[in-house]
């Protein structure tokens, strides 16, 4: 076998690595129901919060993560001041949270959003659920949502039970899509 | 007479050129003062527009530029430069800077800013150590490899010339001979003649 011909078969051979590689990494685009939840500890975001453009160190204190939630069921909204569908789905998700709190959490994720919108926004719709903020997107790109909002729900062991990609349209909407979290919380009550 | 009427409108139509660009400019740098701003350009909700507080003038002498700095730092959600987005969360961004033009901030500051606000990616440089490995590796063994290909290239296109054209001379056919080339020398010293 000559020279060229060698070469020839590694460029093909790098080339079908390469298309190989991407349709690995790739994936169908999505965490897959009973995957285990990416977890990343961020800064927290209260209707309290000052921005961090004015205060820009944040102690450890002011931090959380998925996993502080782990032995709960959590409804994961992953959101964005900017987001009118956000905008859309906030009563209804507030309304759940106050009436099921002994029964999942709900956890906001404000994603590439300006402190103070993300703030202003939380204050204007009287979100007191917990918040962290994804400053950057990174953990919105773990989680592998392909917009805001996106919801997830997970089980008390940290793993994907369902997601939904889009807004709620209403309390009715979000109950349904929490139904494993109420029943399996509602069977265990007294 | 028709001659000063000219003259004048012509030294108000100056005026109005000069005053035009510096009114927009102001307009520009300064922005909203709220912090909802003029969110409801962007989101379209009526809420929104309670922060809008209209153009406040300038308290301090801008020390940025928002053009220069859209040419520079990258929409938070299109991967896209910001001077390419109209995406609301670039129009957000956008507010966000001009109230830190409004305010003296110099270019520097304003990247800072936007750090705080949204991680390093905003700036659009490669923050990962290996990233930047690769950065600058990729391109120099491209350029090495280029090179000793073209070098390859040349010495294999020389060494297959020589060969042929020796080989082509060799199959040259030869001239006229005998009876042909005195004949053709006749003809050529008639022709000369």
């Amino acid at each position: 076998m000559n020279l060229r011909a060698i070469l020839a078969a590694v460029g093909v051979a790098a080339l079908i690595g390469f298309l190989a590689w991407g349709l690995v990494t790739s994936g169908d685009g999505g965490l897959q129901v009973g995957e285990q939840m990416p977890v990343a500890t961020l800064p927290t975001l209260s209707a309290q919060s000052v921005p961090p453009s004015t205060q820009p160190s944040v102690s450890a204190d002011d931090e959380g993560s998925l996993e502080d939630f782990r032995g709960d069921w959590v409804l994961l909204n992953v959101w964005a001041s900017w987001c009118i569908p956000c905008r859309e789905e906030s009563p209804a998700l507030q309304r759940f949270a106050a009436e099921n709190r002994d029964r999942i959490t709900v956890l906001g994720i404000d994603t590439r959003d300006l402190s103070e919108d993300a703030i202003a926004f939380l204050r204007e719709y009287g979100i007191d659920y917990p918040q962290l903020r994804d400053a950057s997107g990174e953990y919105a790109n773990d989680l592998k949502t392909t917009g805001v909002p996106e919801s997830f729900l997970i089980d008390p062991d940290g793993k994907l039970v369902t997601r939904l990609a889009g807004p709620f349209r209403d309390l009715a909407e979000i109950e349904k899509f929490a139904a494993p979290a109420l029943r399996d919380s509602g069977a265990g009550a007294p | 007479m028709t001659r000063l009427a000219a003259l004048a409108t012509v030294a108000l139509t100056a005026v109005l050129l000069l005053a035009g660009p510096a009114t927009q400019g102001s307009a520009e740098t300064t922005g909203p003062t709220g912090a909802l701003g003029a969110s409801q350009n962007t989101t379209g909700s009526e809420e929104w527009a309670e922060g809008w507080t209209g153009y406040a003038p300038l308290a301090v002498a801008p020390q940025a530029n928002l053009p220069d700095l859209e040419d520079e730092v990258m929409c938070p959600i299109c991967g896209t430069l910001l001077g390419l987005s109209q995406a609301p969360a670039a129009d957000r961004q956008r507010i966000f800077m001009r109230k830190l033009i409004a305010e003296g901030k110099d270019e520097q500051e304003i990247k800072d800013a936007l750090v705080a606000e949204y991680g390093p990616q905003v700036l659009g440089m490669p923050d990962d150590e290996r990233v930047n490995f690769w950065v600058y590796v990729v391109p120099l063994a491209g350029l090495i490899l280029g090179a000793v290909g073209v070098l390859w290239a040349g010495l294999k296109w020389r060494r297959t010339k020589a060969p042929a054209a020796a080989a082509a001379g060799a199959s040259a056919p030869a001239g006229p001979s005998g009876a042909d080339a005195a004949r053709l020398d006749r003809e050529l010293d008639d022709y000369d003649r």
